[in-house]
C-alpha cells in the first residue's frame, strides 16, 4: 500500500528538481507573480550580470502596492510613478505579460491571480510579497519571497528550499450566523499567537473550512503569514473546481475535466500525519476585533481591553502595555465603546465582490456616522466593475463611502490613502502593526460586515445586533 | 555580497519582541528603485519624530551604541511583510550580525541572501546578551566557521546553522551563478512538466 501524503508533500514532490545532502531541495516554480515595489532591484540585478527571464509565461505582473485610487490618470507622487514606470520598461524590456495601471485586468495581486484562472491546484506560486499565502486557498504552494529570491527565480524559475514542517489547523463545526472567514483567521492567531506557524506549512482542515467558499478560504489562507507560517493552504475540493471553471487562465473544455482528474489526487490522503495539529472549535468564535499592535492581539466583539496588570509574563505585560498606549485605549475598556473616525473596505485579504456584497448587506438603507470617513477600495478593475453592475457603488456612494479604483491603498498607505497619526481605523485589512496605515495611525482589523457596521455606528458593535434579519 | 567568517563588535540591544519589518523600515521608504542607502531610514518611526529629529527615547540614538554592528532582539524578529529592504536598511546601517530566539522564516531567508548572520540563541542567553549590552559598552565575537559567539569575559555560545546557509556565507556566494550551474536538470525537468 502507498504511504499516505499530505497535498504538502505531494505538491513538494512534484517540483523537485535536485535533491542533495547538505542542500535545501531546488523547488520549480510554476507561477511567479511580480508588482512594482519589490521587483525594481530583481531586474537591475539581472540586467548587470546580463541574464535574462527564463520564463516570461511563467511570470505575470501588475501594478497594486502604489497606485492611486482615485483621478487615475495623475500620479502625483513622482517617486511611485518612477516605480510604476519602471516596472512597464522592466516588462517590456524582459517580455512579461503586464496588468498596467489602465488594464482591465490590473489589482491586487493576489486578487488577479485567481480571477484570471492563474491560480491552480497543485500549483508552486511565488511573489515578492508575504501575502502571496492567499493562493494556498487552492491547493497550491504559495509563499512570499524577498527581491534577491525573486531574481533567482527571475533567472532561473527555481528555488532553494527546505522542505517546510507541516501544520494541521483543524477547524472543527460550523461557524455561527454572522461570524465570517475574517473573524476565524483572526480567532485562530489569537488563540495560538503570531508565530506558531514559523517554519511550517499549514494546512487547514475540518468541517468549518469545507464550508468556506472559495472567496472565503482566500481570506483564511491569506493571513498565514500573521501566524508566522510562509504558506498556507486548503486541500482542492468540488467548491475549488466549480470556481475555476470558464476561467480565462484554467485549462478549458475537455482539458478541464481531465485537470479537475488530477486536482483531485493532490488532496491530503486519509491516514496522512503532520508534523504538529491544532484544533479549535469554530461554533464557539464570535466576531472579532484587534485591539493591539499585531494580529494576535485581537479578542472577541463582547470582550473588553485587556488589563495588563493581571498578566504574569513581564514581557505579555510590557508589549500589552506598549500597545494599549500606541493604541490610546483603556484597560478593561468595551470594545464595543472604542469611536472610529476612517473605515477602510479593501485589501489582499477582503476586497473581492462577496466581501462587498457582504459590507452592502450590513449598509443597506442606512448612512455613514457623520465623524467617519469610510474608503471601499475594490482589489481589482473586474470587481469594480462587477460591482457597479449589481448597484453596489450606488448603495456604497449613497451611504456616505468614497468609492475607488483598485489597489492595496490603505492596507499599508504606500499611496495617498492614508489614515491621520492619532486617529483610528475599523480595517479589513491584515496588518495592524504601528504605522503601518500612516505614522501613528491606529488600525483594528475586523472582517467587512463588522468594518461596515462600525462605519454606520461610528463605533465597533457585534454585526449581529446590527443585521438585518432579510436582506 | 561579501564573505563573512568571524565578526567582532558592539552590541546594541533592543529589548522586543515580534520586531516587524514594517517597524524595520516603514513603507514610505519602499519606492526607491536602488538596493543601497536605506540605513537612513532604518527603525525610522522608532528613531525620529514628527520633525525628522532624533527622538531621546530610542536607545539606538544613544552615542554609546554608535557604530554597533551586532544587533540582539526578541524572539520572533523580522515578522510581517517580506519586504528585503528591512536587511538592506539593517546592512547599511552597519549590523553584520542579528541575534534572537527566533526569527520570521522570510526574514531569515532574506538576511543570508545579503550576506547577514541571523543567529539564533535561546531566550536566556539572548536575555543575558541584553542585560550586558544595556549596562556598558559591550563587544561580541562571532565565529561563524566554528559556530560560536563569545565576549572577552565569561559567555561562550555554540549555535546551530543549516550548513547550506554557512557554506553560502562564508564564502559570500552568488546563488543565482550557482543555481545555474543546474542549467541541464531544470531544463530536463521542465520537458516532463506541465
Amino acid at each position: 500500500m502507498k504511504q499516505p501524503k499530505t497535498i504538502i508533500q505531494k505538491i513538494w514532490e512534484k517540483h523537485t528538481v535536485v535533491q542533495e545532502t547538505d542542500k535545501p531541495d531546488l523547488l520549480y516554480i510554476d507561477l511567479h507573480l511580480v508588482h512594482e515595489v519589490t521587483s525594481p532591484q530583481a531586474f537591475e540585478g539581472l540586467r548587470l550580470a546580463g541574464r535574462k527571464v527564463r520564463q516570461p509565461d511563467r511570470t505575470y505582473a501588475t501594478v497594486d502596492h502604489n497606485v492611486p485610487t482615485i483621478n487615475r490618470p495623475v500620479i502625483r507622487d513622482e517617486v511611485a510613478r518612477k516605480q510604476m514606470d519602471t516596472l512597464r520598461s522592466n516588462c517590456a524590456e524582459f517580455g512579461i505579460r503586464l496588468a498596467d495601471i489602465d488594464h482591465p485586468d490590473q489589482g491586487i495581486v493576489h486578487v488577479i491571480g485567481p480571477q484570471l484562472g492563474l491560480t491552480q491546484p497543485g500549483k508552486t506560486i511565488v511573489c515578492g510579497d508575504s501575502h502571496t499565502s492567499t493562493h494556498g486557498a487552492f491547493g497550491a504552494l504559495a509563499f512570499g519571497i524577498g527581491t534577491s529570491e525573486v531574481e533567482h527565480v527571475l533567472a532561473t524559475q527555481t528555488l532553494w528550499q527546505n522542505k517546510p514542517k507541516t501544520l494541521n489547523v483543524q477547524i472543527d463545526g460550523p461557524l455561527g450566523p454572522g461570524v465570517t472567514a475574517k473573524d476565524l483567521i483572526l480567532a485562530i492567531i489569537g488563540r495560538f499567537g503570531v508565530k506558531f506557524g514559523t517554519g511550517y506549512v499549514i494546512e487547514y482542515t475540518g468541517e468549518a473550512i469545507r464550508g468556506l467558499s472559495m472567496e472565503e478560504r482566500m481570506t483564511v489562507c491569506n493571513m498565514s503569514i500573521e501566524a508566522g507560517a510562509r504558506a498556507g493552504l486548503i486541500s482542492p475540493d468540488e467548491t475549488t473546481f466549480e470556481y475555476l471553471r470558464g476561467r480565462r487562465y484554467a485549462p478549458d473544455a475537455a482539458a478541464f475535466e481531465e485537470a479537475v482528474t488530477e486536482w483531485k489526487q493532490l488532496a491530503t490522503d486519509k491516514g496522512a500525519t503532520y508534523d504538529h495539529t491544532v484544533t479549535l472549535d469554530a461554533t464557539k468564535i464570535e466576531p472579532q476585533v484587534t485591539w493591539g499592535t499585531n494580529p494576535g492581539m485581537c479578542l472577541p466583539i463582547s470582550a473588553s481591553v485587556p488589563d495588563p496588570a493581571l498578566m504574569e509574563d513581564p514581557d505579555e505585560k510590557s508589549a500589552a502595555e506598549q500597545a494599549i498606549a500606541y493604541m490610546g485605549l483603556e484597560p478593561n475598556q468595551q470594545l464595543t465603546s472604542i469611536e472610529i473616525q476612517h473605515v477602510f473596505i479593501g485589501s489582499c485579504t477582503n476586497s473581492r465582490i462577496t466581501d462587498l456584497r457582504k459590507a452592502a448587506s450590513v449598509i443597506r438603507g442606512r448612512k455613514v456616522h457623520p465623524s467617519v470617513r469610510a474608503l471601499v477600495v475594490p482589489g481589482s478593475f473586474t470587481v469594480k466593475m462587477q460591482a457597479e453592475q449589481e448597484g453596489l457603488d450606488i448603495l456604497f456612494r449613497e451611504a456616505g463611502f468614497e468609492w475607488r479604483d483598485a489597489g492595496c491603498s490603505m492596507c499599508l498607505a504606500m499611496n495617498e490613502d492614508v489614515v491621520p497619526a492619532g486617529e483610528r481605523c475599523a480595517s479589513t485589512s491584515n496588518r495592524n502593526f504601528e504605522g503601518r496605515q500612516g505614522s501613528g495611525a491606529r488600525t483594528h482589523l475586523a472582517s467587512p460586515e463588522m468594518a461596515a457596521a462600525a462605519a454606520i455606528e461610528g463605533r465597533f458593535v457585534d454585526v449581529r445586533q446590527v443585521m438585518a434579519p432579510t436582506v | 555580497m561579501e564573505p563573512i567568517n568571524t565578526h567582532n563588535g558592539l552590541v546594541y540591544p533592543l529589548p522586543k519582541k515580534n520586531v516587524d519589518t514594517d517597524q524595520i523600515i516603514p513603507k514610505q521608504f519602499l519606492k526607491r528603485i536602488e538596493r543601497s542607502g536605506f540605513g537612513q531610514f532604518l527603525f525610522y518611526n522608532w528613531r525620529f519624530d514628527d520633525e525628522g529629529q532624533p527622538r531621546q527615547d530610542f536607545t539606538l540614538n544613544e552615542p554609546k551604541y554608535k557604530g554597533a554592528s551586532v544587533l540582539i532582539a526578541g524572539d520572533n524578529f523580522g515578522c510581517g511583510s517580506s519586504r528585503e529592504h528591512a536587511p538592506w536598511a539593517l546592512l547599511d546601517y552597519g549590523f553584520k550580525v542579528i541575534i534572537a530566539p527566533s526569527f520570521a522564516d522570510i526574514f531569515y531567508s532574506n538576511t543570508t541572501k545579503n550576506g547577514i548572520l541571523a543567529i539564533k540563541l535561546s531566550e536566556a542567553q539572548v536575555d543575558y546578551l541584553l542585560k550586558q549590552a544595556e549596562k556598558d559598552s559591550y563587544i561580541l565575537t562571532i565565529d561563524l566557521k566554528n559556530q560560536i559567539v563569545y565576549d572577552n569575559l565569561e559567555f561562550k555560545a555554540g549555535f546551530d546553522i543549516p550548513a547550506y546557509q554557512k557554506h553560502m556565507l562564508l564564502n559570500g556566494l552568488d546563488e543565482i551563478g550557482i543555481t545555474l550551474t543546474y542549467a541541464d536538470q531544470i531544463k530536463q525537468f521542465e520537458q516532463t512538466h506541465n
